[in-house]
Parts: C-alpha cells; structure tokens; sequence
C-alpha cells in the first residue's frame, strides 16, 4: 500500500522529441488509476518508468515517498502485468507464482499459504501443476494477477494486461481485476488504448497524447466535460461529434443551421462545437420547444448495433453521427435536435475546452457524487 | 543450420504446410541429389571402413587377408592407443566445456552492449571465417618459441612454455586453440538465443528477482537450453574430430611425443603407417563411441529440456 508521486516526469530518447513531457500525476493510497490513449502516446513508456523498466530522464517518481529514480525495478515493491503475460515457461504455474517471493528469501511455509491465497481467488488450483503452454489466453493471464497478488506490492502495474485477450474474455476479465483491485486494495497504475477499458475500471483517469496530459480526471467528469477535442473524440463511443461552428451573441451556426443558446456566450467568433451522439434526437415534427434547435441531417448510412441505430451523415458538409433507438424512423434526410445544455465549446484554434455553462458544471458534479454514491 | 532451425524450433515442423506432389515419385527426385551425397560421402565409406576393420591389407595393394576381430583386439589392447582414447576424453571434455562457457558468457555480454554492438559482434564472429589449419598456424605463432605472446605471458608468471617439446605445454596450446576456434560459433548461436528470448520475460524476472546472477541461472539459461543442448552435441563432435586440422598443424613432424586425439591417430596409422585395418578398426571405434555419447546426451540431458 502507497502512494504514488510522479513529479514532472519527462522521456528523451537522444535526439528525438520526447515520449513523455512534465507528467505530474499524484496517486493516492489504494487508487485505481487508468493511463489512457492512442498508440505513441507514451503511456507505456511512464509505465515502464515507474516500474523502472526505462530509465527517467528527468523529474522525479516517488513510491511510498521513497525517491525511486535509481532503484532498481526489484527493490520497487511494484509488481507488473504484462500484455503478452510474460509467465516463465519453463516453470509450472505454482513455481511462477512462487519465484518472487523464493528470490525475497520468504519463509516457505508463507510461500505456500500466499500461493494458496492467490490460486483460491483466481481459481487457479487445478492447474498449479501445469506449465503456462497449456494455459489458455484467460488462465495465463490470471496466472500473471496471480504472480502479482502473491507478491503484496506496494503497486500493481499493469501494461494493457486485456489486448491479446478475445472480445468476450476482456469484459469478464475487466471485472475480474477490478474485483480483485478492490478487494486487495492495492494501489494501481493500469495503462491501455482501450477507452471503454479505462472508463469501467478507473478511480481517475489521465488521458495522454504526444507525450503530455490532457486530463486528469473521475471517467464521469472527463466524459461530461472533456478539457479539449482531443479528449472528447478519444473518450466514449461512438467518439463525440465536433463541427465547426460560429458564435454571435446568443446564437451558434452551424452550418446551414442556426440554433438559439437562449443566453449570451462570452466568447464570440469560430467555436469547436462538441455534442455527443446519443444527446442528439430528430426533432418533433412541428418545430422545437424551450432552447432546442434544430440542424438538418442528410443521411449517409446506418450501422445497426441492436439495441441502438447510429445514423452518420452530414450537416452542410460536416460529418455527424446520432445515435438513436433501436426502432426509431428514418429517412433520407431528418431535423436532429440539439440540447443546448449539453453542447460543449472548444477554441477553434488550440483546441481547449471554453467555459460556458454553469448548469453543465452543476450536472456533471451530480454525476460524479452518484458515482460516489454507486461504490 | 536446418539441424539447429529443427533443434531450436521443433514446433514449427508440426505446424509445417503438407505439400502435394503431382506424382509420388517427384519428392524422390528432388531428395536424389541429397541422398546421393549421403551414400557416396557418408554410407559408402562407412561400410567400407567397416568391411575393411575385418581385414589385414597388404601395405602395397597386393590384397587382404580376413582376420577376424584381431584389429580390434590388437587395437583395444595398445597402451598407447588407451593413453591417446585417455587424452581425447580430457581433450574434448575441456574444448566443450570451455567453448560453451566462454561463447555463452562473450553471449551475455555483448548482449547487453547497447551502443557498438555490432562492431563488438563483428569482431568476435570474425574467426569463425579463418579455416581450422590457417586458425591452427596463427595458434602456433601465438606459442610460438621466440615471438609467441601467450609464452611470453607464461614466462611473465615464471612458467617456461615449450609447446611442441613439452607434452602438457601441447595439450594446453591445443586446447586453447581448439576452444579459441569454436568460440564464435557458440557465440553466434547463444546471441541469436538469448534476442530471441521474449523482452518481457526478462524484464518481469528483473522485476521478481535482484541478482542479475541469479535471474541468469534461473530464467535466462533454462530458456536458453534448448540451444545450448544443440551446441553440446556439435561441440563434441568439433572437439572428437573437427579440431583434426589444427592437430596436424600442430604436431606433424614434431619429433617428440606429441598428444594427439583418436582421429589423428586413425589418420596416422592408415596414411602414415599404412595400416588399414587397424585404422579402419579404429574408426570403427569411434563411430561406436560418438554414437553412444550422442544417445545418451538425448537420454539424459534433453528430457530435462524445456522446448518454447
């Protein structure tokens, strides 16, 4: 059990531009932290640093308020989950468990009785005898939690532990870890490209592109009020929708539409303007009520997904997608409505979120206490 | 090398595409010129050498008598020869083991090299290229009496080296040259093992042990015995018959009572001494001891192999 401080923690492999510039991410005792984003982001690479798989350039990690930049990854008291599981082939289940704990000199009867522990919650028992190649994917990487566990780290990490899993094993195992996380309370550092992933599992999330944060943040409050386009294409599916718009005084064009925000917006001029697909619904014929406009959408093609119909298509010659129910009408061209409450506004320029809303800021704090309240 | 690609990979075979032929004789054809290497070079001068073990032949062609087993008695039955089979074993066992070692820790090592590391590969690969009577001449020029390094070295440390005169002064040049040529091929082998091994194997060894040691012996080297257990094999067949040339560089025409493996002595007593039926005897021998040796490493070492 420990914290966890990275303090302005930055990546150079010579000459190049860094894979990870000024992270500062401070953990807290016992939480579930999930590093999020797309491939070359450099979330593997803070990982590793942690683990001290990569050497750190420059800032500082601190496990437990221990400086751990020259230490070596055993004297951590970190243990790692990795993707392709890297059990030692050559030993049997119960000895891959065992070999950490054999190297820290653990008494043997302790040993056997942690060994025991991890394989009951795993239930791992009637393969402890086996080597690894006659695991399957899902049993391997419980075997690889298991050597974890075993261990009783101060940190577990994990380097996107699920990616080599089928569809349906990663949303069984995703609980599984997120059970046992809770259970042993272990302090967790847990990396993927995988947003649904990292939306179910973590306490906060930091979202990483091009080597630095973009946010950081519970998944509730970065999904309602994402920091900048970015975030907001790279967390939910399907991704948020962003269009080009254009502010003056109360009203948004977008487009060919023009929508009323029923309120003067502060800032004017070329606005990003962000809205999710399933906020969006086809406008009541007969027009719009309360501060609901309306854009025309020409449709382009349907994806059925069962319980939901995304419609892609265009607005002017800005691609949208809404997300509707399963049963609900279409047509070749259909008015969507959009809730004003729930637009989101970015520079145009930097990407940044823009300040706009107060009734937004009240909304998603609800959110994050239900959320609080949920656990 | 399709021997090692078989060694080190014998899952692939299982998992190899089965071809069809339009006529059954085909494959045959295209195994022909293959086979007929192995019989004219390998089966046919077996079975020769095996026919003629049973015979004494005249030194100058004018035909042979059958002897029975006497050949072999006579042979079993030297000193000398039993004092050169003593020598082989302690021969061979030295240049294998010393080899291996020093190939797998040279492996080690320039495995961990980072920056340069294929100048420092280059190098070490690079006397594997020198055949083993011109690597046997450069040995001798390192022991050599006058201008030798390695027995200016020995003097250095008071030991007055006299390879050639000196029976044990010999043997220790010839091990050292015999292992000095060797090395880069185990090199070769133990570097392309140990980047085969998975990163992230090691690196989760790394993390559940401290010792480098330690996690060498026990995760690195496991993983890597299935090349190792290809490179005993060849290594002691280098070691019985390979290290031939630099054998003969080494002690023809030496007076004195040089060591000398049991194939040297095949050699010197059907080409030299012109006795073909002992050497032939001999040879046979041999056959039987490399045989043996190779059975029971399969026996005893690879059960306890573990194939990745």
């Amino acid at each position: 059990m420990a914290t966890i401080e990275i303090d302005k923690v930055s990546k150079v492999y010579h000459g190049n531009v860094p894979a990870v510039s000024e992270v500062d991410i401070s953990i807290a005792d016992g939480e579930f932290i999930v590093l999020v984003g797309p491939s070359g982001c450099g979330k593997s690479t803070l990982l590793r640093m942690v683990a001290g798989l990569e050497t750190i350039s420059s800032g500082t990690v601190r496990i437990g308020g221990r400086v751990v930049n020259d230490v070596e990854p055993a004297d951590r008291d970190i243990a790692m989950v990795f993707q392709n599981y890297a059990l030692y082939p050559h030993m049997t289940v119960r000895e891959n468990l065992a070999y950490g704990l054999k190297n820290r000199r653990t008494p043997k009867p302790e040993i056997e009785a942690r060994v025991a522990e991890a394989a009951r919650m795993l239930e791992l028992g009637p393969y402890l005898d086996r080597k690894p190649r006659a695991l399957s994917g899902g049993q391997r990487q419980r075997v690889a939690m298991g050597r974890a566990i075993v261990r009783q780290p101060s940190a577990f990490l994990f380097d996107e532990p699920l990616s080599n899993l089928d569809a349906k094993l990663r949303v069984s195992m995703r609980g599984e870890i997120k059970r046992l996380q809770r259970r042993v309370g272990t302090t967790s550092l847990y990396v993927t490209h995988d947003q649904l992933e990292a939306m179910t599992l973590a306490d906060r999330l930091v979202v990483l592109s091009g080597g630095r944060i973009e946010q950081i943040g519970r998944p509730l409050d970065v999904y309602h009020a994402p920091a900048s386009t970015f975030v907001a294409s790279f967390i939910g599916s399907p991704a948020m929708n962003l269009v080009q718009g254009e502010l003056h005084g109360s009203r948004l064009a977008i487009g060919p539409a023009l929508i009323d925000l029923g309120k003067a917006v502060p800032t004017q001029g070329a606005v990003t303007v962000g809205f999710r697909a399933e906020d969006l619904q086809v406008a009541a014929p007969g027009g719009t009520a309360g501060h609901v406009g309306t854009m025309p959408l020409r449709v382009d093609y349907v994806e059925e997904l069962g319980s939901q119909r995304l419609v892609h298509g265009t607005v002017g010659d800005q691609t949208v997608t809404v997300a509707l129910g399963a049963d609900a009408p279409l047509s070749g061209e259909m008015p969507v409505a959009v809730p004003i409450g729930r637009l989101h506004f970015f520079d145009a320029e930097t990407g940044r979120r823009l300040a706009w809303s107060s009734v937004e800021a009240h909304r998603t704090t609800t959110a994050a206490d239900l959320l609080e309240i949920a656990r | 090398m399709a021997m090692q690609a078989s060694v080190t990979r014998p899952l692939e075979g299982s998992t190899m595409k089965r071809v069809q032929f339009s006529s059954p004789l085909l494959p045959y054809l295209f195994l022909a010129p293959q086979l007929a290497v192995i019989v004219i070079f390998f089966y046919w001068p077996s079975v020769r050498a095996i026919q003629s073990s049973f015979y004494l032949e005249d030194p100058f062609g004018f035909g042979s008598t059958f002897v029975g087993l006497d050949n072999y008695l006579g042979v079993l039955a030297n000193p000398e020869y039993l004092a050169i089979a003593r020598f082989t074993a302690i021969f061979t066992a030295l240049v294998t083991f010393f080899s291996l070692a020093l190939g797998l820790l040279l492996a080690v090592k320039a495995d961990a090299v980072i920056r340069g590391n294929a100048t420092y590969k280059t190098l070490l690969i690079s006397v594997y290229a020198i055949a083993p009577p011109v690597a046997g001449l450069i040995g001798m020029m390192f022991f050599d009496q006058h201008i030798g390094p390695f027995v200016k070295i020995a003097a250095f440390f008071g030991w007055e080296m006299k390879v050639g005169l000196s029976y044990f002064d010999t043997a220790f040049a010839m091990v050292v040259i015999a292992v000095w040529k060797q090395i880069p091929y185990n090199f070769i082998f133990f570097l392309s093992g140990l980047q085969g091994l998975p990163a992230s194997v090691r690196e989760a060894a790394a993390i559940d042990c401290r010792s480098g040691i330690k996690r060498f012996w026990t995760v690195i080297f496991p993983l890597l015995a299935p090349t190792a257990f290809f490179l005993l094999i060849i290594n002691v067949t280098y070691a019985l018959f390979d290290t031939f040339g630099v054998i003969d560089v080494m002690v023809k025409d030496k007076a004195a009572n040089n060591p000398i493996t049991l194939v040297y002595k095949v050699y010197m007593d059907g080409f030299r001494g012109n006795d073909i039926g002992g050497s032939s005897a001999q040879s046979v021998i041999l056959m039987i001891v490399v045989f043996v040796l190779t059975v029971l490493q399969f026996r005893f070492i690879e059960r306890r192999i573990h194939y990745t």
